[in-house]
């Protein structure tokens, strides 16, 4: 008998009396202002919020990233005069980008998280290899909390999918905290009230 | 149970724990830094409205899917198998390994970087790889010191949370050349950073483990800070992710109670940094998952002790346990430490690990944090008389026991015993008091001798009672 059938007989063979399954009420948003909770929230897990328009992104990128040399966006239409990456864009590449811009699907005000797709033609990595990262959110795409934002998203259609909250770090020395760990060492996500670009 | 085990030295936790509070400034810090990170549980905890009624959920969530486990499994391997995702079984650590390395060595795979998974730790699996000739870089920071020290993992959660930052200083100017003397945690993590970039992109293959596997959709879910389980993943050209059976869950919806609980509770953040969801391989990638058992089916079958499996890794049991805090994660001798590890372990050896079901107070502050309600404590309870029918405590305990039972079931006995001893502690020297048999008095002065006993208190203050037997 396979390993695979001996498991699920002794599984099947040990399992407790059948439970319910309890099913999910709905948590309600605290309020309504859920703009003004997601900055709180972006900014106690070490994200900046900002809020603006497309028109106005350049200049943005331009004052808060300086030093940018290597900019890119995993979607073309983004921010004109970026470098695009694809899937074949090389690893070593990918991890000379100062600034990736992306899009970000859906905002969770309750912890500062985003949900970013992997662009279907974009290459996963770059999320994770970039110095810093801009993430752009349509205003409306906020929701309260996770239970929202899973009822709201099709996680299942998108082949990776990820729920950024902030820089990466880690507390693994000493329990001090580090910001960028061996990502991206910042995260702003940039909040556009109204938008003409579909996401 | 697996005779083999036997061969296995059994586990002291006493005497382990002695030798960790040898060192009293590292015990008191350590005491602390694990405290902080409970205070920091319970900020967060209290930021959720229905944060009881999360955990609520969540356990009835765990308590459905380990009633229906073996249709969920069969759900995630269909759904999972259509995603492209090839699934694979193990009964036990070593056929975990042989997988792991087939699968490796089949890819031509010699640099392989893993990110954290407590299950490759339970099965062994990277001095497994590394007597074949493959190189594994553990990537979690955390991992990485204990990994450059040749050292294990103390923390679930916090691998390396038995350091101080000198150490690791001195370390990492051992094995990474970075300058002597230097220990701030921020040049230190930078360090590691360099390091580990490179390996990221230089890896043949990466291995995660996995928080979540969602049945109805096939998929899984990892939760990082760092990001290390991502560079491994979306650079290496296979994947291979490893899981215990009781990771399996539902539905996505479920992921939102979960992950509402495993941040806070953990080390208090609403979330991870990360909370990555993999679906489907990228074109021309492999994407493997292995569904292990090790002794998970055996646990099922344990009606006192099948709620362990519900378990979600997040260390909040560790932080707030007043003995592990102060007696060191390696005295549990086992891969997950701790209130839960010692509810775990001795379902694979009840002798070997005889002693962690004593590691405890019994005072229950792990059943209140623990985010999916598991009665960790009464669990503990349950082992401490399992592991002794085991034969795995001391013949000198079982008499103890035996006399202390014998002794507390007759209530003239324990009466006059206690006046005996009542008497003895008044007037018996310190040196005949303290001596080696009385281990309680090694580090505790016995309690003053009161100068009444409850019983004559209440003959005074009461009436008489009408059948003097009934007395306690």
């Amino acid at each position: 008998m396979n390993s695979r059938t001996k498991i699920l007989e002794a599984v099947a063979r040990h399992r407790p009396p059948p439970r319910p399954h309890p099913g999910l009420p709905s948590f309600p948003a605290p309020g309504n202002d859920l703009a003004a909770r997601f900055r709180e929230a972006a900014a106690g897990v070490n994200a900046t919020c900002l809020t603006g328009s497309l028109d106005t992104l350049g200049d943005v990128v331009r004052a808060r990233y300086p030093g940018a040399r290597v900019i890119a966006a995993l979607e073309p239409d983004l921010l004109p005069g970026t470098q695009v990456i694809d899937a074949t864009t090389a690893p070593a590449e990918l991890a000379t980008i100062d600034l990736l811009v992306c899009r970000g699907t859906l905002g969770v005000a309750e912890s500062g998280a985003v949900w970013v797709r992997a662009a279907p033609a974009g290459h996963r990595a770059a999320l994770f290899l970039a110095e810093h990262l801009l993430l752009l959110l349509p205003a409306d795409r906020l929701v309260w909390n996770l239970h929202q934002a899973y009822d709201r998203l099709d996680v299942a259609a998108e082949d990776f999918g990820v729920f950024v909250a902030g820089p990466s770090k880690t507390a693994d020395i000493a329990q001090a905290l580090v910001i960028g760990a061996h990502g991206p060492r910042s995260v702003t996500v940039y909040l556009i009230p109204d938008t003409k670009i579909s996401f | 149970m697996n005779r083999l085990l036997h061969t296995l030295p059994v586990i002291d936790h006493p005497a382990a724990a002695a030798r960790f509070l040898h060192d009293a400034d590292r015990a008191t810090w350590h005491d602390a830094s694990l405290w902080q990170v409970r205070r920091k549980r319970d900020r967060a905890a209290a930021m959720v409205e229905e944060w009881e009624e999360l955990r609520a959920l969540a356990s009835a969530i765990k308590e459905h899917t380990l009633s229906h486990l073996d249709t969920y499994l069969e759900a995630f391997e269909r759904h999972a198998t259509a995603n492209g995702i090839q699934v694979h079984w193990a009964a036990d650590a070593a056929e975990h390994n042989r997988i792991v390395l087939d699968l490796l060595r089949r890819h031509g795979a010699r640099r392989v970087v893993k990110s954290k998974s407590m299950l490759t730790e339970e099965c062994g699996l990277n001095p497994f790889l590394e007597a074949h000739g493959i190189e594994v870089v553990d990537t979690d920071l955390g991992e990485r010191i204990v990994q450059l020290a040749n050292d294990a993992p103390s923390h679930i959660v916090m691998p390396a949370i038995h350091y101080r930052q000198e150490e690791i200083g001195a370390l990492f100017h051992a094995k990474m050349g970075t300058e002597a003397g230097a220990d701030e945690p921020a040049y230190l993590a930078a360090a590691a950073r360099r390091d580990l970039r490179r390996r990221f992109l230089e890896a043949d293959a990466a291995i995660t483990g996995v928080n979540f596997a969602v049945a109805e959709t096939g998929g899984f879910v990892v939760c990082t800070n760092e990001g290390n389980a991502d560079l491994g993943a979306h650079l290496a050209p296979l994947h291979i992710a490893c899981m215990g059976l009781e990771k399996v869950i539902p539905r996505l919806d479920d992921l939102g109670v979960f992950l509402r609980l495993l941040a806070r509770s953990a080390t208090g953040q609403p979330i991870t940094v990360y909370t990555s969801h993999f679906h489907r391989p990228p074109p021309g990638r492999a994407l493997h998952v292995v569904l292990v058992d090790n002794g998970r089916s055996a646990q099922l079958a344990r009606p006192a002790y099948r709620a362990s499996l519900k378990c979600i890794r997040c260390g909040a049991c560790m932080n707030t346990c007043p003995v592990y805090r102060r007696s060191g994660g390696h005295s549990y001798g086992a891969p997950v430490p701790g209130p839960i590890g010692s509810i775990l372990m001795p379902g694979a050896d009840p002798v070997r690990y005889a002693s962690l079901p004593f590691a405890s107070t019994l005072c229950g502050s792990c059943s209140d944090v623990c985010p999916v309600q598991i009665d960790i404590h009464d669990q503990l309870y349950a082992w401490r008389q399992d592991v002794t029918r085991a034969g795995g405590v001391s013949r000198a305990k079982r008499w103890f026991m035996q006399m202390a039972g014998w002794l507390l079931a007759h209530p003239r006995r324990y009466r006059v015993a206690g006046a005996a001893l009542r008497r003895l502690l008044r007037h018996l020297p310190r040196r005949l008091l303290y001596a080696r048999p009385n281990t309680w008095g090694r580090a505790r002065e016995l309690p003053p001798v009161p100068p009444q006993t409850f019983r004559d208190w209440y003959r005074t203050h009461r009436p008489a009672p009408e059948h003097p037997a009934d007395m306690p």
